[in-house]
Parts: C-alpha cells; sequence; structure tokens
C-alpha cells in the first residue's frame, strides 16, 4: 500500500497549504513540504529493495471488465523519476516561498503545484496503461491552470491556452494507441505487454498505435513540430517552469519513450521517427535558444534541445545509448531547473530578463552568479560537470549510427554542429547576464534572499558531485533504471570521467571551442543584440487555426441560431422526421398478422380522445376549453390504460390527470385567458405539415409494431417477483427492487423539478396581484364536501400504498392521491387557510422522502449487497403472527413522501401567488 | 384493435406537435401534455396490446401482460406531472418579469399585438 501513500500525500500538501495560507507564506511551505518530505522518505526507504533489482507490484482491480485498474510498479526506472520529481518539488517549494510576490495567492501556487506533483507521480509509478494516460491528462490540465496562474496576464492566458490544447490533442492520440494494444494484447497491465511482446508486434494495427503514442510523446515533450507550446508557456511563474519545464511535465514524454521500451524497441519505424524528430529537434532547439534574447526563452529553446537529444538516443536503440539518456534525463532536470531558479532570480532582482538589458550582475550577485555559471557550464558539456559525462555518453552513440543510415552517414558532424549551439547558447547566457556591461537596466539589482538560492545552490552541488564523482552518486540508480528499460542485454559498462583521447572527447573539445567562437563572432561580426527574431511559426499557425475555429464555430452558431424557440423546435422536429423517416425507404413498410377483435366501447372512448386532441388544437385560443379537452383526452387515456390491463398506469394517469389540470388552471390566472391568432398562414402550414407527417409516421410505426410478435424479458420478471422481490404486483415490484436504483433517480428529478418550480416562484408569492377566485364566490358545498371526502380519501391512499406490494397501488399512486386529497382541500377551504392550518413545510416532507429511500439502499450495503438490493424477512409480532418485512418498503415509503411532497410543493407554489389584501380565497 | 390505437396515437401526437409549434408558452405545454399522452401509450404498447390479463401474480392464471413498459410508463407519467407544474411556474414567473408569455421571452417586433389578460 506504500505507492498509493506516496502518490497521495501530496495531495494532502496541496489541502494543507491552501489552508495555511492564511498564516503567512511560510506556513504554507510548511503544510506543502512536510507532507511531500514524508512521501520522499517513504521512496528513499524503498531504494535499496529497488537496487537489488525488486520490483514492488500492487494490483487492485476497479474496473476488471475494462482492464482498468489501480495497478502501481516502482521499479528502477519509477523510482529514478520518482526521486527527481519528490526532489525537485521540495526545492520548488522553498523556491517559491521566496519567488512569489506577497500579493499572489500561494496557497494557490503549491495547491496546484502539488496535485501537479500527485498526477506526475501517478504516471511514473503506474502499472495500469489507462490509469497512466488518466494521471497524464491531469497533468495537462493542471499545467494548464499553472501556466496560466497569473490570470490577469493575457499572454499567460494565451501560453496557457496552448499549451494545454497541444498536450491534451496528444493525449488522445496517446489513449487511442493505448486502446489499440490494449485490445490486442487483452489487458493494459504492462507487465501482460512486455509478455505478449510478440504477439503485439506482429499485429497489424502495431504501426498505428505505435505513431499514436509516438504523437503523445512528441506533444509531451515539445518536440519538433509541436515544440512552440513550450516558449509561449514561459509566461508561468518561475517555479513552476523550473518545475514543470525542466524536470516533471516535458520529461512524461521521454518517460513514457523509456517505460515502453521493451514493448517498441528494435521497431524500424520506432527507430526512424524518433531519431529523426530527435535529432531536429535538438538542433533546432539549439540554434534558436542562442537567438533569444528572454532567458527564459533561451532556457525554453535549450529544454526542447535537451530532449530532443534524449529522444534522438532513446531511438538509436542501442542498450548503451538508453543508459545515456537515462542519465540525460537526469543531468538535464538538475541543471536546468537549477538554471531557471537562477533566471528567476535575476528577474526578482532586477525586473527584467531580457540579455539585452542585463549585465555585470557579477558585481552585484556573485553567488547566484556562480550557482549560474556551474549550471551553464553542466548545461554546455564542460568536463567536471554532470552534463559533460552524458554528453560524451551521445557522442559516442552518435558514432554508432551505422545500422541506421540516416543522413548519409553525416550523423556525427550535424551532432557535433548541434552541441556547438548549445555552447553557444550556454556562453551567451553566462557572458550577457553576469559579466557583459549593463545596458538599460530597469533598477539597480537588489541582494536575494539568501534561502531563494539555496535550492539553486543544492541543484549545483548536485551538478558537480555528479560531475566528479558519478560511480559514487548516480551510477547506481542509473543503472537500475537502465536495466528495467533494456532488460538483460545491458553490457557491462562504467560512467567514467575519463576514458583516453578517444573520438567522443575530440568532438567535444569540438564543440566547446567552435560554440565559442561561434558566439564571439555573433557578438563581433553580426550584433546579436540586434537581432530580430523570426515570427514564430509553429505559434502563429496555432493560433490561426485557433482563431480560424472559433470563426466557423462563431459564424455557424450565429446561422443557426436567431433566438427563436418556435424555429429550433421545427428544425430539430424536421431532424427526428427525417431519421425516423429513413428505414421506412430504407427497408420498406408492412404490417404483422396480429390482430385483436375490436371493442365498441372502446371505439367510443378512443374516438372521444380522438376528437378531443383535434378539439384542442381548434380551441386551442380560448385556454380554459383547450386545458378541460386536453384533460378529456387524459381521462380516456386513463380508461385505455385500465382496457389493456395496466390497472395501475390507469389509476396513475387518473390522479395526475386531476392534479395537472387544476395546476393548469391555476397558472392561467396569472397568464392570458385566450392565445392571440398571430402565425401566419404560411407557418401555420408548416407547422401543420410537420404535424401530419409526424403523427403519420408514428401510427405507421405503431401499427407496424403492434401486429407483429414480440420477445421479451418479462418471464424474467414474472417468474422471480414473488421469490425474489417478495410482491405479487410486478410492476411496484420493478418500481421498488428491480429497478429501485433508476426509481430513485426519477423522485430524485422529480423533486429538482418542484424546488425549482418552488424557487421560480419565489418573489410572486407575496407580490403578484391576481386573485383566482375571491372568497365570497367560493361554494359550500364544495367546502363541506372536501372536508368530508379528507378523511376517505386519506384512507384510500393509506390502503393502496400498504396493498402496493401484491395489488394496484404503491408509493406513486398512494402519493398521487392523498395530493389529491389535499388539493380538494385548498379548493374549498383556501390554500393559505389550509396551510395555516397544516403548518407543514413540503419541502422537509419531499427531502425527507429522498433520503429514507436513498438510505434504504444503504442497508443494502450493510448487509454485503449492492445499493438497493432488497432485504427481506419475516417478523414475528404478537397477535398478528408472522409479518413479511423487506427494505422494499421502506423505500417505496420514501417514494410516497417525496411524490406527495413534490406534487403538494408545485401547486402550492404556483397556488400561493396572490394579491396581498386578499386575506382568503381559493387557490385553484 | 391495434389499427384503431394507431390512428389514435398518430392523431394525438400531430395535435401535440403543432401545439408544441406555438409561439405561446400555453400552447406549448398544452401540446407537451398532449405529446406525453402519446409517448406513455406508445410506450405501453411495445408491451403488445393484451386485454383482460394483469401483471400482477395470481395462482391459476397463467397469461400475464408485459410489466416492464408499466414501471416504465408509472415513472414518466409522474415525472410528465412535475416538468408541467415547472414549465407552468415559469410562464408565471416570465410574465411576470418580462410583461411576455411568448416562448423566446419578448413579443415579436412586427406583429406586436398586446397578448391580452391581465
Amino acid at each position: 500500500m506504500i505507492l498509493p501513500i506516496i502518490i497521495l500525500l501530496p495531495l494532502l500538501a496541496a489541502a494543507a497549504s491552501l489552508l495555511a495560507q492564511r498564516r503567512g507564506f511560510t506556513a504554507a511551505a510548511w503544510a506543502a513540504a512536510l507532507p511531500v518530505g514524508a512521501s520522499f522518505a517513504l521512496l528513499a526507504g524503498e531504494i535499496p529493495e529497488v537496487l537489488v533489482g525488486e520490483r514492488l507490484l500492487i494490483c487492485r482491480p476497479w474496473l476488471p471488465q475494462f482492464g482498468f485498474n489501480l495497478s502501481f510498479r516502482l521499479d528502477g526506472l519509477g523510482l529514478l523519476f520518482a526521486l527527481l520529481i519528490l526532489g525537485i518539488g521540495l526545492l520548488v517549494i522553498l523556491y517559491a516561498r521566496y519567488y512569489m510576490a506577497p500579493e499572489d495567492h500561494i496557497g494557490r501556487l503549491y495547491a496546484l503545484l502539488m496535485f501537479f506533483m500527485t498526477a506526475m507521480l501517478g504516471i511514473v509509478l503506474s502499472e495500469n496503461m489507462l490509469l497512466l494516460v488518466v494521471f497524464w491528462e491531469l497533468t495537462s490540465l493542471i499545467s494548464f491552470l499553472l501556466i496560466g496562474f497569473w490570470t490577469h496576464i493575457p499572454l499567460a492566458r494565451q501560453g496557457a491556452r496552448m499549451a494545454f490544447v497541444v498536450t491534451s490533442a496528444g493525449g488522445l492520440a496517446l489513449l487511442a494507441g493505448v486502446l489499440l494494444i490494449g485490445n490486442v494484447a487483452g489487458s493494459f497491465e504492462l507487465s501482460a505487454w512486455f509478455s505478449a511482446r510478440d504477439t503485439i508486434r506482429s499485429h497489424p494495427s502495431f504501426n498505428v498505435a505505435l505513431v499514436l503514442i509516438l504523437l503523445g510523446v512528441f506533444t509531451k515533450s515539445a518536440q519538433f513540430p509541436f515544440h512552440f507550446w513550450l516558449p509561449a508557456a514561459m509566461a508561468a511563474p518561475t517555479p513552476v517552469s523550473a518545475y514543470l519545464h525542466s524536470a516533471t511535465m516535458v520529461k512524461a514524454g521521454v518517460f513514457l519513450l523509456a517505460r515502453l521500451y521493451p514493448l517498441v524497441g528494435g521497431n524500424l519505424v520506432y527507430e526512424y521517427v524518433t531519431t529523426t524528430v530527435g535529432l531536429t529537434t535538438f538542433v533546432f532547439g539549439a540554434y534558436v535558444a542562442v537567438f533569444r534574447h528572454d532567458l527564459k526563452g533561451l532556457l525554453a529553446y535549450s529544454t526542447i534541445s535537451h530532449l530532443g537529444l534524449i529522444t534522438f538516443l532513446m531511438g538509436l536503440d542501442t542498450p548503451m545509448s538508453s543508459v545515456a539518456a537515462i542519465f540525460h534525463i537526469g543531468n538535464h532536470a538538475t541543471f536546468k531547473a537549477s538554471l531557471f531558479m537562477a533566471a528567476g532570480i535575476i528577474d526578482h532582482e532586477c525586473g527584467t530578463r531580457d540579455m539585452r538589458r542585463l549585465g555585470g550582475l557579477w558585481r552585484h550577485m556573485p553567488q547566484t552568479a556562480v550557482l549560474a555559471i556551474v549550471a551553464a557550464l553542466a548545461m554546455a558539456g564542460v568536463p567536471l560537470f554532470n552534463g559533460f559525462l552524458s554528453k560524451e555518453m551521445f557522442f559516442a552513440e552518435a558514432l554508432n549510427l551505422s545500422h541506421l543510415p540516416l543522413l548519409g552517414g553525416m550523423g556525427p558532424a550535424v551532432v557535433t554542429l548541434g552541441a556547438m549551439f548549445s555552447v553557444a547558447y550556454s556562453v551567451r547566457f553566462i557572458h550577457d547576464v553576469f559579466f557583459d556591461e549593463p545596458h538599460d537596466l530597469p533598477r539597480t539589482p537588489s541582494k536575494p534572499p539568501r534561502y531563494m538560492k539555496v535550492p539553486a545552490a543544492v541543484l549545483a552541488v548536485v551538478c558537480i558531485a555528479v560531475g566528479v564523482w558519478p560511480v559514487h552518486t548516480i551510477a547506481p540508480l542509473v543503472n537500475a533504471a537502465s536495466k528495467d528499460v533494456v532488460g538483460d542485454a545491458l553490457p557491462a559498462y562504467e560512467i567514467a570521467l575519463w576514458h583516453g583521447f578517444t573520438l567522443p572527447l575530440v568532438m567535444s573539445a569540438i564543440a566547446l571551442a567552435g560554440g565559442a567562437l561561434v558566439y564571439w563572432l555573433l557578438r563581433r561580426r553580426y550584433d546579436l543584440h540586434l537581432h530580430v527574431p523570426v515570427r514564430y511559426t509553429g505559434r502563429l499557425l496555432f493560433q490561426q487555426a485557433f482563431d480560424g475555429a472559433i470563426a466557423v464555430a462563431g459564424r455557424l452558431t450565429k446561422g443557426m441560431e436567431n433566438g427563436s424557440l418556435q424555429r429550433y423546435l421545427a428544425l430539430m422536429f424536421s431532424a427526428i422526421i427525417g431519421l425516423g423517416a429513413w428505414p421506412f425507404f430504407q427497408h420498406g413498410f408492412a404490417a404483422g398478422a396480429t390482430a385483436t377483435p375490436m371493442m365498441p366501447l372502446a371505439l367510443v372512448v378512443w374516438g372521444s380522445a380522438m376528437a378531443a386532441a383535434l378539439g384542442a388544437v381548434w380551441f386551442h385560443h380560448a385556454r380554459v376549453v383547450a386545458v378541460i379537452l386536453i384533460g378529456v383526452v387524459g381521462l380516456a387515456l386513463s380508461i385505455t390504460f385500465a382496457y389493456f390491463s395496466a390497472p395501475d398506469l390507469a389509476l396513475t394517469q387518473l390522479a395526475v390527470e386531476v392534479a395537472t389540470t387544476l395546476l393548469m388552471l391555476a397558472a392561467l390566472a396569472f397568464l392570458p385567458q385566450s392565445t392571440a391568432g398571430e402565425s401566419s398562414p404560411l407557418r401555420k402550414t408548416r407547422d401543420a405539415l410537420l404535424a401530419v407527417i409526424g403523427g403519420t409516421g408514428v401510427a405507421a410505426l405503431s401499427w407496424a409494431v403492434l401486429t407483429r410478435g414480440q420477445e421479451s424479458i418479462a418471464w424474467y420478471f414474472l417468474e422471480h417477483s414473488l421469490p425474489l422481490g417478495g410482491g405479487g404486483n410486478v410492476v411496484n415490484v420493478l418500481l421498488v427492487d428491480f429497478r429501485g436504483f433508476d426509481t430513485f433517480g426519477e423522485i430524485t428529478v422529480l423533486s429538482i423539478a418542484a424546488v425549482g418550480a418552488w424557487i421560480l416562484m419565489a418573489d410572486l408569492r407575496a407580490a403578484q396581484s391576481v386573485v383566482i377566485r375571491p372568497p365570497e364566490a367560493d361554494g359550500i358545498m364544495f367546502t363541506v364536501a372536501a372536508r368530508l371526502l379528507l378523511p376517505f380519501t386519506v384512507l384510500v391512499a393509506v390502503h393502496l400504498f400498504l396493498r402496493g406490494h401484491n395489488q394496484p397501488g404503491g408509493g406513486f399512486l398512494a402519493g398521487l392521491m392523498m395530493a389529491v386529497a389535499f388539493v380538494m382541500l385548498y379548493m374549498g377551504e383556501g390554500l393559505r387557510e389550509t396551510l395555516v392550518r397544516l403548518r407543514f413545510d413540503f419541502r422537509i416532507l419531499l427531502g425527507a422522502g429522498l433520503l429514507l429511500a436513498g438510505l434504504t439502499g444503504f442497508a443494502g450495503i450493510l448487509a454485503g449487497t449492492p445499493f438497493l438490493t432488497n432485504i427481506s424477512w419475516h417478523q414475528h409480532v404478537p397477535l398478528l403472527g408472522e409479518i413479511p418485512l423487506a427494505s422494499a418498503m421502506a423505500f417505496d415509503l420514501g417514494v410516497f413522501m417525496a411524490v406527495l411532497g413534490t406534487t403538494l410543493l408545485i401547486v402550492t407554489a404556483i397556488g400561493q401567488a396572490r394579491r396581498k389584501p386578499s386575506p382568503t380565497g381559493g387557490a385553484a | 384493435m391495434e389499427v384503431m390505437v394507431a390512428i389514435g396515437l398518430g392523431i394525438v401526437t400531430a395535435c401535440g406537435l403543432y401545439l408544441v409549434l406555438r409561439g405561446r408558452i400555453f400552447p406549448v405545454v398544452l401540446g407537451l401534455s398532449l405529446m406525453t399522452y402519446a409517448v406513455n401509450l406508445f410506450i405501453l404498447a411495445m408491451g403488445r396490446l393484451v386485454p383482460g390479463a394483469s401483471p400482477i401474480i395470481m395462482r391459476e392464471v397463467a397469461e400475464y401482460t408485459d410489466p416492464i413498459p408499466q414501471a416504465l410508463v408509472l415513472t414518466a407519467i409522474v415525472i410528465s406531472f412535475g416538468t408541467t407544474g415547472f414549465l407552468l411556474a415559469l410562464a408565471v414567473r416570465m410574465r411576470h418579469q418580462t410583461g411576455s408569455d411568448h416562448v423566446d421571452g419578448a413579443e415579436p417586433e412586427a406583429a406586436g399585438r398586446p397578448a391580452g389578460g391581465p
């Protein structure tokens, strides 16, 4: 269980720092650092076991039928990355404490950073690939929030959007690739993928999946031509850049390459695509970086370049190239994070990051200068710093390009050229910032706070320690990680400072000397400071595509939406009719053979319903008449239900019909009593045409279905209703037991509608100036009758409820009946009087009903069965004997209360709107 | 019988469609009610027309009707009451707030006839 704890501890840090920020920046930093430190300590405790080659695997099934498990693995590769994520994360916490300005919301920054940390740890420690993709998308999402942290800066918002669109689009490609491979492998567990390696690779869809996964990798790791989001993301606060854009987020891509290497290594498509993209990115990024004037811009392109280098190494596909790639991942994370922190300090103290204005900072901040120079030398690949070691290995591997006929043998030369540019921008960073004369400093640099320099110092020390004593520091970790990537093919090797006078050493020397020369030439002959960067084409293309998409969407919306509901409905109905008509023309139309004998009485009932419906259309301008005619249709429907063996439906329809008609009449008191004839003849014709076509379609469809036989799953419920549900009324058993969850949802929707109606009428409850029926018009007969009927109706409702499990009835019906009884009382006595006498809030009734129904569901869980499983038992009651009891009854009671509460709440909401001075009066 | 039910369903649906396409909110509510009737009967009819049976288990009875559409329709009836209530409240509120009961929330510009009523 230790792995999930390691992953989730940063989330605790996120919550803690949000809570602690009221007590100041330092408290927030401690609140973030302590859980992260604990997580780091837990992880460190696992180091010895992982180093001897053990793997921690945890699997907890989540959705096993989809292959989605909460499974984690800790191996050498994961350990190396997790240490980087947590270690540099701790340093960034300290750094951000001093970097952020007092007006910044530091709790939010910490919370997002820690949340990001959890997502990142999830990526590197996932065993299940679907889980990995989820964490992958989480990093895209949180990086969006982090890059756009300063929401008031337009560039930050733009950069955040760009990063999000590019990386999450790549994430979708990755998901598609993972699904393809998972489909072939029959599992999403990494171990299963590795053991099914040959099956997966020989499958025809493997190359498609590979390209999709590589798309995810290249977008995340900012490879050409998807690199443009990374420079745009430099609008983020510098702690975010130091964390996301040096050590973590952008490394997720190359991590995935390493993670999947056992599966994809040795594939020609993989080798060609990865080496080409990697080498292009390496040289291109290094070249562009030389010409950037913004410190962070230079670092961003340098990061792109180094990620290209790592990608290239992974693609070279030899055991040692993978070792070099992993080694360089760690080295780059340390020196680049340190450089970002130095850039942040310089920006913080000088007020600018523009190298055309900076200069001579050696005098003002010598300590920062030393730290930055150490890191920059590591970046350039100078001996005695860690960057040198991995770069030497990189050169050595680049000389082995023989198995990839890339660039016709020019590979080593191109690599050396790229390394020269790397040296050139490193030298520029050192010279322009610390030694050159200042040109236009916004203010005299102040002294940076001591603890702001500590994180950069720690990283600088690591750079030197690894550079001088590689065997005693990083070698075991790199070795363990490489074993997980390369497997048993890993040859004996040694990371060493001195290999003798070899060709890679010569290449290093050429790069160092050439790089320095390039910088000198650019300063003297070209005047680098006057260089105007070309328009960033990638960013520009993206922006154009983005704006274009928005414009097209806008035009489309404007063209379709003119704000007229009638038009939308007509379009929608036309579309539905079109969709429904398609199969008719496709497959022809024929009725079946079933024929039920005609009943003369049915003809009368159904005939009057049709006449009433047509009448409602004809008379719809006279609204009261239309309401009554609609009521006739409803009553006919109720009789139809009864005739076609649906007693529950018949009773429910009857009760609802009464309540609906009352409600409509009540609402009419506040609405015009008649509808003006305002539709043009053209519109009337159009609507009539749509109506006739739609009606004909429904009639034809019904006829075709009704005259055919039926295969239903009804037998299951009829057979099991008594033994499993304990009730003879299968409809009721279906509602409260078999489909209880559905019913629970339905009464929830019902309650929402009622509360919505209640809220809509909130302002009108006392202000509306309408009297429905003046008190003197009350009929005494009706009042008396309503009073007399009330107890009987309540009795009927209780009876319906109690017998509902075995006879027509149940919670829905009983609730409606009871509501109708009260509504009659409203009509007789007046709403206000009734409410005053009742002294009851229907919202409480409604809520209690929902709560009861929900709690019943948990009874099932307590008994170890799924939510809302019916629990039944026989209870011995004195005098009455054995009584069958079931939790479904309590559920039905909840339904009853919710329905009663809902109905009364809606009627009350509409009925209560009235003129203030009127003391009494019937509501409906 | 099947023919009659089918024709009835068609007519009620057509009437509902026509009313839903009207410009004032009240006829729209009426139209929705009609369409609800048609849809509910349609769903019930998917279990076929079986007169004289019931979905209630009894001894010595062999033939039953399909209970599943009935369970679906029962909740549908009650929910449609809830939505009708909500729509009516919305109509009253809208009329109170905008002075119009047109479905678009404002009187049409060209034919700006007052809608009448209080």
